[in-house]
Order: C-alpha cells, then sequence, then structure tokens
C-alpha cells in the first residue's frame, strides 16, 4: 500500500467511523430528537405523565372556544385517528387556526385534559396565493358535496 | 485528466484561471440575484396563510442551502488536501469556511425572525434547528483549529480531519425533517416530484438559488486567490506581479 493510499483508507474509515457513532448515537438519544409527541401516544399511554412534554397535532375544525373576559382558549388536537382536548392561556401565534397544525407544550392532568402553557404553530411546506387556497377548498367542498348527493341519489333508489 | 489535476494544483496556474472565471459568475450573479429580488420581493403573490411574511424564504432558502453546500465543498476540499497533500486544495478549504458559516448565519437569523411571528417563538431546541447550529459551530472550529498552529501545513492537516468529521451532519441537517416529529417543515422543493409551491412563487426562488451559489462561487474563488498570494508570498511569481 502506498502512503497515499493509506491516507485514503485513513479518510474512509473517519468518515465511516463517525457514521456509525453518530448512528448509534442518535438510536440512542431517539426518544429525545421527537420534538413532540402524537395523540395516539397519548392515548397508548407512552408519554411521560411526571413531567410537561410536547403535543403535536391538527386543531379540529370547529373545536376552537374561547373563554368570554380571558385569554384562556380550549380546542381539540387529533392526528386523524385520536383526539386530545386542549387549554391554553395566552397569545396564540399568526398562523393558529383550525385545521392548522400546531403544537403545544404541557402535561395530561387527571381529567385527560392537555393544559398547555405554550402554543406554537407547525407551518406546512405548501406556498400558495390565496386564490389558489380558495379554489382548492372551493373544489373540495363540491367534491364532498356531490359525493354526498351521490350517496342520497343511491340511498332514494332503495 | 491527470495532467489537468495535476496543472489545477500549480498555484500560478489557478491564480489566473480564477482570474478569468471570476467575472463570468460574479456579474451573471449580481443580475441573478436583483431578477430574484424584484420576483420574490414584488411579482411574486403573497401567501395564503403567511401573507407577506414569507418573502424571506427568497433569502432563508439559499441561504440554508449554501450553508451545507459549501460544508461538502470544504470536506471534500479537505480531504483531497490530506490524501493529495495538495496545498491548493486547503486553500480552496479555508476559502469557503467562513463563507459557508456566514450563510449558516444568515439562514438561523431570517429562520429565527420568520418563527417569531409564524411558530411564535424565536428558537426551539428541535432537530433541524438543532443540527443547523451544530453545522455553525463546526465552520468555527475549523477556522479556529487551522489557525491555532505556529506551522501552517499542521493546521491544515489537524482542521481537515475536523472538516471530514463534521461532514456526517450535512445528511443529518436535511434528512431531520423526515426522520424525527420537528416544529420545522419538511422540504418544499425536492429532486423528485412535484415542488408544493405555486410557480409564480417558485420561479423568483430559483433564481435566487442560482445567484446565490454564482455569488458563492465568485467570493470563494477571490478568497482563495488572495490566500494563494499571501502563502506564496516569497516566490518568484508572486514576486513578478
Amino acid at each position: 500500500m502506498t502512503a497515499r493510499q493509506q491516507r485514503m483508507f485513513f479518510v474512509v474509515l473517519v468518515i465511516a467511523g463517525v457514521a456509525v457513532a453518530a448512528a448509534f448515537g442518535l438510536r440512542a438519544f431517539q426518544e429525545n430528537l421527537l420534538y413532540f409527541y402524537s395523540t395516539s401516544q397519548v392515548h397508548a399511554g407512552d408519554v411521560p405523565l411526571d413531567r410537561k412534554f410536547r403535543l403535536g397535532g391538527i386543531v379540529v375544525d370547529g373545536s376552537v372556544e374561547r373563554e368570554a373576559g380571558s385569554l384562556t382558549v380550549r380546542f381539540v388536537l387529533t392526528d386523524t385517528q385520536t383526539t386530545v382536548p386542549v387549554e391554553y392561556t395566552g397569545i396564540l401565534p399568526d398562523l393558529f387556526r383550525e385545521g392548522q397544525g400546531i403544537v403545544a407544550h404541557g402535561r395530561v392532568n387527571d381529567d385527560g385534559l392537555f393544559v398547555a402553557d405554550e402554543v406554537l404553530a407547525k407551518h406546512d411546506e405548501n406556498y400558495m396565493p390565496p386564490e389558489v387556497a380558495d379554489s382548492i377548498k372551493q373544489a373540495h367542498y363540491e367534491g364532498v358535496r356531490r359525493s354526498k348527493e351521490q350517496q342520497a341519489a343511491q340511498g332514494g333508489d332503495h | 485528466m491527470w495532467k489537468w489535476f495535476h496543472q489545477l494544483a500549480s498555484p500560478p496556474h489557478y491564480y489566473r484561471m480564477a482570474g478569468a472565471i471570476i467575472p463570468w459568475t460574479g456579474w451573471p450573479a449580481l443580475l441573478l440575484i436583483i431578477i430574484g429580488a424584484v420576483g420574490g420581493l414584488y411579482l411574486a403573490p403573497p401567501d395564503y396563510q403567511q401573507g407577506d411574511a414569507f418573502r424571506i424564504i427568497y433569502v432563508h432558502v439559499p441561504s440554508a442551502w449554501l450553508s451545507m453546500f459549501g460544508y461538502v465543498v470544504m470536506a471534500t476540499a479537505a480531504a483531497i488536501g490530506l490524501i493529495w497533500r495538495m496545498k491548493l486544495a486547503h486553500v480552496a478549504a479555508n476559502a469557503v469556511a467562513p463563507l459557508g458559516a456566514s450563510f449558516t448565519a444568515l439562514a438561523l437569523a431570517t429562520g429565527s425572525i420568520w418563527g417569531r411571528p409564524m411558530w411564535g417563538t424565536w428558537w426551539v431546541w428541535d432537530a433541524r434547528l438543532t443540527s443547523e447550529l451544530i453545522l455553525l459551530f463546526l465552520y468555527f472550529g475549523y477556522m479556529a483549529l487551522n489557525r491555532a498552529f505556529e506551522d501552517r501545513k499542521q493546521g491544515d492537516r489537524a482542521s481537515a480531519v475536523l472538516a471530514l468529521v463534521g461532514v456526517v451532519n450535512v445528511p443529518i441537517i436535511h434528512y431531520s425533517v423526515e426522520w424525527w416529529n420537528t416544529l420545522h417543515q419538511p422540504a418544499t422543493i425536492t429532486k423528485f416530484g412535484k415542488p408544493s409551491i405555486t410557480v409564480d412563487m417558485l420561479w423568483p426562488l430559483l433564481v435566487m438559488f442560482l445567484g446565490f451559489t454564482l455569488f458563492f462561487i465568485t467570493v470563494a474563488l477571490q478568497r482563495a486567490r488572495a490566500e494563494t498570494l499571501e502563502r506564496e508570498r516569497r516566490s518568484a511569481w508572486v514576486k513578478e506581479l
């Protein structure tokens, strides 16, 4: 082996060694790297009960209730499989709205209510002008209406 | 092919060649950044959710791309320098380091400014943000280590090893949004599949990508030229200039 080949071998070895070490390290810390838990994990009991954690999910349409005269807000989070009710007192970020993905920090109380002390909005990777967003929504409602009509028509046949 | 490789390693040849290339990357970079800025800040429509605040992506995304691209270039140059004992490769790695660090800092700063109104926080310790911050410290570590030795060759070699060790962080940054639940959103533009952004918003971003990258190349070439002169200041060809 020439000196140059030895050095080449050394470079490959360094990269491979560090990559393996990083892979094992990240596996070991997998739990801590999860920025938030899902609502299904709350139902399955996979979340820490003795300390605060983050809960991520989508705000269920029509679930947001504001308490009059205070900053307290109640809403329901879902991952489309399960739901968890959340209560939060404070200022919500700009992107907070129904149907939006958010991350709340807090803990589950004895009644199964998630009491949050911080709410962050999670933005998705989609960017579009308002007109396009409207037309997509419109098309979605059209589709829902049509499928309902179809169901109704089929129901009428029987 | 090898002749070309050896020629590239010769400092006077590099000095002349880079001097000839720079105008061909510098001026297009300026032009593209102006076009991209007009397209992004003026022509593109506002976002349906974020309004005008989304326009920060025209700086944030190209910066983030260059922060990782710069690191890969630096690590590759460092490896070439280690294996072939090529001085010019270490010069190239040195030229790229502060540039990459600047774009990493810019990506972190613009992301933070956007995060405050949109997410509701300046900073979170999620996998994407944390790994990008580690990248910044890797750049700092490289620059510090390179200058920590009396003997320049020793500094070059030590910092090159650090650059190689840090290269594992680059795929971690890239895939962090897929491997873990992060607050940071996944990639909008991917090599495969349709980008999840409308064309009116996309084209200025692509122009900015190209403009930023050409700017990066221009400054890197110029910095490497300056360092070549400095390192070779005692040689005959520099004295002739």
